[in-house]
């Protein structure tokens, strides 16, 4: 069947799908604090419009649920908390330096090809129009590993998490119009202690380290000692081994 | 017989169309940033003025410039003249459209590229080598994002040829394909760095560390100026009415008939008037970036195409 066949709205949630997946891309892409966090909130919000307008087309209004509490979470709730942890944190204009960009952009495109190969067989055994895009939910799901490998920063770290979870529950909407409630509802309080969790954590490593650098775990230090000062951030030679 | 003859009339007609409403484009472009700039505005008809003014020179040649030097002009003009007369302004199916495919059109512009950095590193000077070195460095990575593009359009429109594909997509009505909305964005930043415009080349200053395309023709004067900077402008349009024809090809003519023509130069002028406002815009919130930025900015307009593909493979066959 051809592309043009299909209608408008099938035409439109395999849009909003690939618009979500070039989210993860500019997520991979984005240095800087604010922006990164706000790229994840666009691509909560395409999410909940595909979940919306797969409630509209299956005829399952249940789905509408899950797309407001993905609105409530994703869109508001988690950004607003991590944009508030970086403003305590004095850490909303930074912006780390990304080794290799375009390594890892066309690193992220290799994983899109691998779920494309590795979602062919289970897209047969879907009747969906939309069960094409289970390949794009997978690899939203690996490009948020992907960042969370390629980042040094807990911030970005944590926003590969939750982008994650993002393309778990894509995957839910588009291939099986959604997970029972009460697994989406327990996921949802999950993320949502995570991300309060995180935001203790983070203060924590403030503290202790006086970076969110994850590079910087190695230097280890003692409780009682003052906080390192600039010489001791640059380590010693031999100081990794 | 006697209708392949309008046919070929009409085709030479639209070329000359197209050389000759370059500059009135480049004109307005710089009309509608200067107001928005709040600066005062030079003419629309300026850049005819520029041209007839450097035609009127005497040329004056370096004394070490080859023959080399002396024919690039001429055949960056002459490849921006072939490319042109391919891509449709007012009408499809024009005999000239079969001449070659989006894939030649690539060719043509890295045939006057080529050439240029050739020119540019022939008079010797420090300025010619530096602007050829980084031409053929924003080229090397132009050039891959703009073919990847090319090909997520030619798959969903089976043919490399732009006419066939213009009629293609003007028939095919409304259709959300994710593909062509990633190509688009490619596509236009590839044309934005080719056409040497903000972010990745200033084409208003001489400034000499921030210099790409203007380092290269330093040497130029006369006649052989004049040709180059109106190549330049052809160029622009090429990739406007390229964008116009893919994206918008609404009212092109698809008869030859006297009404349709008329239809096809409005709504070509009309929509790139419109793309130039928003080119404008685009210019004036941005700002030049370093030079060491640049491979950056193609490195994801490579990858907007890449993506491209990939959404076409993965998400609109096999449906």
């Amino acid at each position: 069947m051809e592309f043009a066949s299909l209608s408008l709205f099938n035409q439109a949630i395999i849009l909003f799908a690939a618009l979500a997946l070039f989210m993860s891309f500019i997520m991979l892409a984005q240095a800087r604090m604010m922006p990164l966090i706000f790229t994840f909130a666009w691509q909560g919000l395409l999410l909940t419009v595909v979940s919306v307008l797969v409630a509209i087309t299956s005829g399952h209004p249940e789905l509408h649920i899950s797309a407001a509490i993905t609105f409530c979470l994703k869109v508001v709730v988690i950004p607003w908390l991590l944009y508030r942890l970086s403003v305590k944190l004095n850490m909303q204009y930074d912006a780390e330096a990304i080794t290799h960009p375009t390594l890892l952009l066309l690193g992220g495109v290799a994983l899109v090809i691998f779920s494309y190969h590795v979602s062919q067989s289970i897209v047969h055994l879907s009747g969906l129009a939309t069960r094409n895009t289970i390949a794009v939910s997978m690899a939203i799901e690996l490009l948020g590993m992907l960042l969370m490998i390629a980042r040094k920063s807990a911030v970005a770290q944590v926003i590969g998490f939750m982008s994650m979870e993002s393309g778990i529950f894509f995957a839910a909407v588009v291939s099986t119009y959604g997970m029972p409630l009460i697994v989406e509802l327990g996921l949802a309080f999950d993320i949502l202690v995570a991300s309060i969790l995180f935001g203790v954590f983070f203060f924590h490593l403030k503290d202790s380290f006086g970076s969110l650098n994850v590079g910087q775990f190695n230097r280890l230090s003692e409780a009682n000692q003052s906080m390192p000062t600039a010489d001791a951030a640059a380590p010693a030679p031999g100081e990794h081994a | 017989m006697d209708s392949q003859l309008i046919e070929w009339v009409l085709a030479a007609a639209q070329g000359l169309l197209f050389i000759a409403a370059a500059p009135l484009l480049a004109g307005w472009l710089q009309r509608v940033k200067c107001h928005l700039q709040n600066r005062e505005a030079p003419s629309v008809w300026q850049p005819y003025r520029n041209l007839s003014k450097l035609m009127g020179k005497r040329m004056v040649l370096a004394e070490n410039a080859s023959w080399l030097f002396r024919a690039t002009p001429y055949i960056v003009f002459g490849a921006t003249l072939l490319a042109a007369a391919v891509v449709p302004l007012v009408a499809v199916h024009l005999p000239t459209a079969a001449i070659a495919d989006m894939i030649v059109l690539v060719a043509f512009f890295a045939l006057g590229r080529f050439f240029t950095a050739l020119a540019g590193l022939d008079i010797g000077t420090a300025f010619g080598g530096m602007g050829a070195s980084r031409e053929m460095m924003v080229g090397a990575l132009a050039e891959p994002a703009m073919l990847m593009a090319v090909f997520t359009l030619s798959m969903t429109a089976n043919t490399t040829n732009l006419s066939v594909a213009t009629e293609y997509l003007l028939h095919a009505g409304l259709v959300l394909r994710p593909s062509f909305l990633f190509a688009l964005l490619a596509l236009a930043m590839v044309a934005v760095a080719e056409s040497s415009r903000v972010p990745v080349d200033n084409p208003a200053t001489h400034l000499e560390l921030t210099m790409l395309h203007e380092a290269m023709i330093l040497e130029y004067g006369g006649r052989h100026l004049a040709l180059i900077e109106w190549a330049s402008q052809i160029k622009l349009m090429i990739y406007s009415v390229f964008i116009i024809d893919l994206y918008l090809p609404l009212g092109i003519a698809t008869d030859l008939g006297a009404k349709s023509l008329a239809i096809g130069v409005v709504a070509v002028t009309a929509k790139l008037m419109g793309l130039a406002v928003l080119l404008v815009v685009w210019e004036t919130v941005l700002a030049k970036m370093r030079l060491f930025r640049v491979p950056q900015f193609l490195g994801f307009a490579f990858m907007l195409s890449l993506l491209g593909m990939l959404t076409h493979v993965v998400l609109e066959t096999g449906i």
